[in-house]
């Protein structure tokens, strides 16, 4: 009976340490009611990720050398698109939204073929790879007030903001993405990278909404030069960037805005 | 989970009785010793290169003369300027507080003032942009978080570093001629040698150290060192391009 008690002791520890190394791997992510799995995630990883992130999540995967920008690298927990500040962590539901949306004018699709909670899963996965997840708390989340009308004096305003904050520096005075500094930009891997031209359209990297471009310019594009506004402008402020950079890509508006006598 | 976390307390509460056990157990020295010396350039001086601020004219006209880099500076004397000079090893005690005055990192003329800059990890770093125009401050750490802030005139900033770094390349991409480094310790024993190259690190427990040179275009250098209570030592090092 002793043996026995002993023995079932042992193996509840056996299989406590198992567990304890399978829920190591389980770094877990949230997102809405759904609760990720990594050890899921992993299966889907191997299927749809590890060409270009690689087997070890470092972004070199077999296909790595033939894109531009190149694969993330998850073992340095630093991603473009966040809804949290400059130099945090981002929130399980900003992976997720990566995942899912993909990021234009890269080599990541969008992956909404994979049921939600695949998504999730992934994300889970991919947290494992860096001790960041561990150790570090995401900051607080952009906090997105609602929009202002785009009036014609918000776009104004928003030119103007453009010349000021620098924007033009890499961006181009007209937006097209040849600023004086745009030919000297890296990314955090000494990658060259090129400044959003603004006239191409909206398909930004992060989201094409309003709501998209205010996040982006609070908390900038993180191992990328875009840096964060957060505290540089103020809520109003951003949205007459918003605005103006909305104008950037739409000639009409454009040819009007030119065409109207000004209001005074 | 639950295993692993109570683990975790448990080490914790462990680590944090050690450390205060450690900090109530150690005494400074009576008489501190402090480490005094010179950092040389061998050779003809390189010129400083010229630096075109024309792309942003509020930049331009904050300068009378142009400026020039900052990576390699000589003083008259054949000091060499922006050195860190740092314990590197030997430290008996790891037990610091970062010091509660803060550290600050100017932006002016369009340059990083001071162009290298020394820290303690957790210590708070003011970032101040004295310059019109608007810069962004944007560190590449390989050991602690990227952050990249957008910085009008007058903006206040302030960030710091978690972990010890040597040294942290820190960039502003809208003016790419910008560069500058922070050093970051987790111990209070290091300086940066002035346009003359002298340092100076101050209340140096005794011990046998390694004391290491850190330029930013050159190779580190390390010597090693011992020093006994209250006694001043001097050592300098020689930098050969």
């Amino acid at each position: 009976m002793v043996m026995k008690i002993k023995r079932f002791g042992a193996a509840a520890i056996c299989l406590s340490l198992f567990w304890g190394g399978v829920t190591g791997l389980a770094q877990e992510a949230r997102v809405g009611n759904l609760v990720g799995n990594a050890k899921r995630g992993k299966a889907l990883y191997v299927r749809y990720c590890i060409f270009c992130h690689g087997p070890f999540g470092d972004g070199r995967g077999e296909s790595a050398p033939f894109l531009d920008p190149k694969p993330r690298d998850f073992t340095k927990a630093v991603f473009k698109c966040r809804s949290t500040p400059s130099g945090s962590l981002p929130l399980d539901s900003d992976l997720y939204d990566t995942i899912s949306r993909g990021i234009h004018a890269s080599g990541m699709p969008s992956w909404r073929p994979l049921l939600r909670q695949e998504r999730v899963d992934l994300v889970a996965y991919i947290k494992t790879f860096s001790s960041a997840f561990q150790e570090e708390k995401p900051g607080p989340p952009v906090q997105i007030p609602p929009e202002p009308p785009a009036t014609r004096e918000s776009i104004q305003r928003g030119e103007q903001l453009f010349q000021s904050m620098n924007c033009w520096s890499c961006h181009g005075k007209d937006g097209r993405g040849f600023g004086p500094s745009a030919a000297t930009l890296t990314d955090s891997k000494g990658n060259p990278i090129t400044p959003f031209d603004f006239t191409s359209g909206s398909r930004f990297k992060c989201g094409e909404t309003d709501p998209d471009m205010f996040r982006v310019l609070v908390t900038g594009l993180d191992g990328t030069p875009m840096p964060s506004f957060g505290s540089a402008m103020t809520a109003d402020q951003r949205w007459d960037v918003v605005h103006y950079i909305r104008s950037l890509s739409d000639r009409r508006a454009q040819a009007k805005l030119k065409n109207q006598p000004t209001g005074q | 989970m639950e295993l692993k976390s109570s683990f975790a307390a448990a080490s914790t509460v462990a680590v944090l009785i050690l450390s205060a056990w450690t900090l109530s157990g150690w005494t400074p020295a009576d008489a501190p010793s402090s480490l005094k010396g010179v950092v040389k350039f061998e050779g003809t001086a390189p010129k400083p290169t010229r630096i075109d601020m024309s792309q942003d004219p509020l930049c331009a006209k904050a300068h009378s003369t142009p400026a020039t880099t900052e990576d390699i500076v000589v003083g008259g004397n054949g000091g060499l300027a922006n050195v860190v000079v740092y314990v590197s090893d030997g430290l008996t005690s790891h037990n610091f507080q970062p010091p509660a005055q803060p550290a600050v990192l100017e932006q002016k003329g369009c340059q990083y003032k001071p162009h290298v800059l020394a820290i303690e990890a957790g210590q708070k770093l003011d970032v101040v942009n004295s310059d019109e125009t608007t810069h962004n401050i944007h560190p590449t750490p390989n050991n602690n978080r990227e952050w990249n802030m957008t910085q009008p005139h007058g903006m206040p900033l302030e960030q710091t570093f978690a972990r010890e770094e040597i040294a942290i390349p820190v960039k502003c991409n809208v003016h790419p001629w910008m560069k500058g480094y922070i050093a970051v310790f987790k111990h209070p024993y290091f300086a940066v040698t002035d346009k003359n190259g002298d340092f100076e690190i101050k209340d140096l427990p005794p011990g046998t150290y390694t004391i290491t040179a850190w330029q930013e275009k050159m190779p580190p250098q390390s010597q090693k060192l011992a020093i006994g209570a209250g006694e001043a030592k001097t050592l300098d090092f020689t930098f050969k391009p």
